[in-house]
């Protein structure tokens, strides 16, 4: 190891300090979360004492808090987000490859659609996509991924373009050559070599569907069904007096899965996202 | 190049033999599916959004045409042009501030430091959180704070305006961070070297050498962070949900609203105002199209300076 200088170790101490800081929002959660609704109330920035503290109980609450059960809108959530990362992935890897090997004028018109569809923001087609979605009855958890498939098809079908675009022919031919079919070579050679994109768009996709709030709930028939950013709104918006405390607890959950994956494939999760910014 | 050409001269024809017409036979497979929930997530919602903005409609089905009439009603309303100058003022604010601490912070953390990797996991991570989620913690810790001061945080339109500023910023600061990092590592070794040798100081290298090199990346981040308060939408519905309320030449205006809320809150009111809505979103749809082009055109012209 080099030198390290006066400068370097003062820095290393005031980013540590400036690190813990940017952590305090969350770290005031979970305090919250095991004192008691009026201590909360309170004095939210003290810790939990003999007196408020309340153990498990916030949690505990938490799970039928707002009558429906929390497990429930982590279930739809989970469900959804799955379901509709995995279907955009599959299908616009696809269409991206017959995009660019076909090329025909169809093609392009589709691709430019995609690039088009990227600037406009989701306020310009969330009344009329809700009536469509509505009358085809895609506002169900098991359905709503068609919604997200063609709605973020844009950025996805953008990506794995530039990915493919950039693939030698050489390789397809040579399969071809050997009697390999376009099904067979897709899955078997360009699916593999597609992988990095896969993660990258993977990540950004799932980012965005766990956490989108608008679309959901303005799809969804939400007298049914919940994802979590919905359930932690209508805790908040609609529900007379909040206990504060359980609703601490109920977004400390909602944040724990979140840091857990964020812990186990940080790298991936920053690159995925600074590739998904320099390109959009 | 050359060779790539000269590829597609004799070799276009066994290309297209051997993969273009075989998988062009896959086209309801491969396409087809993503082609239709395309239309049916996006353009049809689209043409139809243009549609309804020139009708009075309760659903699609009862829609009557009413011409421009939604246009004048959506720009003459006095809500809609203090979100306009609201969004404009808070996008200025969160530009300057998100880029300048961002790029400080890639700055610092590109330098020979202990524990760089972990700040930099940390300053990322509020980005992994969903809006919703974020305005209600800072909601309740803004509230705590100003408990001391006998106020809160909806009293007062500029609590409510900083407040958003400040969740943005801690959420936002981490993510173009890391471009900042990236375009930081990207500047050449051998030019640091030689102003080391010229016997530059370290402000002379930082203005001189790095700045010039990472303009790139300051062009992606400036419009990213301009996209993004512009189509800002979840903090502010769960930090404020635009309150306070105030009357306005007889109409209520929603004093922390920014032009994404705007547009939701005019559906809501009632079904005279879901075509004003709708045409609210088309100039904002403009509005957003307009930005992003001219990003797209700034950075072209820096890549072909390069």
């Amino acid at each position: 190891m080099e030198k390290k200088s006066v400068g370097s170790i003062i820095l290393t101490v005031v980013f540590a300090l400036l690190s813990l800081i940017w952590l305090i929002p969350i770290f005031e959660v979970l305090i919250n979360s095991f004192k008691s609704n009026a201590f909360v109330n309170l004095e939210p920035f003290a810790f939990p004492n003999a007196e408020s503290f309340v153990g498990m109980d916030n949690y505990v609450k938490g799970m039928t808090f707002g009558n429906y059960p929390f497990m429930q809108s982590v279930g739809y959530s989970v469900l959804i987000t799955v379901v509709s990362v995995a279907l955009i992935l599959l299908c616009t890897s696809m269409t991206a490859w017959y995009i660019i090997r076909v090329n025909s004028f169809f093609c392009k018109i589709f691709y430019y659609l995609c690039l088009f569809s990227m600037i406009v923001p989701f306020q310009m087609v969330m009344f009329t996509l809700t009536f469509t979605a509505d009358r085809l009855k895609l506002n169900t958890p098991y359905t709503i991924p068609i919604v997200y498939l063609g709605f973020g098809a844009g950025l996805a079908i953008f990506m794995f373009t530039g990915f493919v675009k950039g693939l030698p022919l050489e390789i397809e031919e040579a399969a071809a050559i050997d009697g390999c079919g376009p099904v067979r070579t897709f899955f078997g050679i360009i699916l593999p070599m597609l992988k990095p994109t896969l993660i990258s768009v993977g990540i950004l996709q799932t980012m965005w569907v766990w956490n989108d709030y608008l679309l959901p709930y303005l799809v969804l028939d939400r007298t049914k069904y919940m994802t979590i950013p919905i359930h932690v709104q209508y805790l908040k918006g609609s529900y007379g007096t909040v206990d504060l405390g359980a609703t601490m607890a109920v977004i400390m959950l909602s944040i724990i899965p979140i840091i857990i994956a964020y812990a186990f494939c940080q790298k991936h999760i920053i690159k995925g996202v600074a590739a998904g910014a320099v390109k959009g | 190049m050359a060779k790539s050409k000269k590829r597609k001269a004799s070799g276009n024809s066994v290309t297209s033999m051997l993969i273009r017409r075989p998988i062009q036979k896959w086209f309801p497979l491969f396409i087809l599916p993503t082609f239709i929930c395309f239309c049916i997530g996006f353009i049809w919602p689209f043409i139809q959004g243009i549609y309804l903005s020139f009708c009075n409609f309760n659903t699609p089905d009862d829609a009557t045409f009413v011409g421009i009439s939604n246009y004048v009603k959506a720009l003459s309303d006095p809500g809609f042009v203090h979100a306009f100058w609201n969004t404009a003022a808070f996008a200025v604010v969160s530009i300057i501030l998100i880029n300048v601490a961002a790029f400080a912070i890639a700055y610092a953390l590109t330098q020979k430091m202990w524990g760089a990797n972990l700040f930099r996991t940390v300053f990322f991570m509020p980005n992994l959180i969903g809006g919703v989620v974020l305005g209600y913690i800072w909601s309740m810790i803004f509230d705590g704070i100003l408990k001391q001061y006998s106020t809160y945080l909806t009293a007062n339109a500029t609590y409510g305006f900083w407040g958003l500023v400040i969740l943005v910023a801690w959420q936002q600061i981490g993510y173009i961070m890391i471009i900042y990092i990236a375009g930081l590592q990207a500047v050449p070794e051998d030019m640091l070297e030689a102003a080391k040798i010229d016997g530059a100081n370290k402000w002379q290298t930082l203005f001189r050498v790095i700045i010039p090199n990472v303009m790139p990346s300051v062009t992606i981040c400036t419009f990213l962070t301009l996209t993004n308060s512009f189509k800002m939408f979840d903090q502010n519905l769960a930090l404020t949900g635009g309150a306070p309320q105030v009357i306005a030449n007889g109409a209520k205006v929603n004093m922390t609203e920014l032009l994404a809320l705007n547009i939701y809150s005019t559906y809501n009111i009632n079904k005279n105002w879901h075509g004003v809505a709708q045409a609210k979103a088309v100039v904002f749809f403009i509005l957003v199209a307009v930005l992003a082009i001219s990003q797209l055109t700034a950075t072209r012209q820096k890549e072909v300076q390069q």
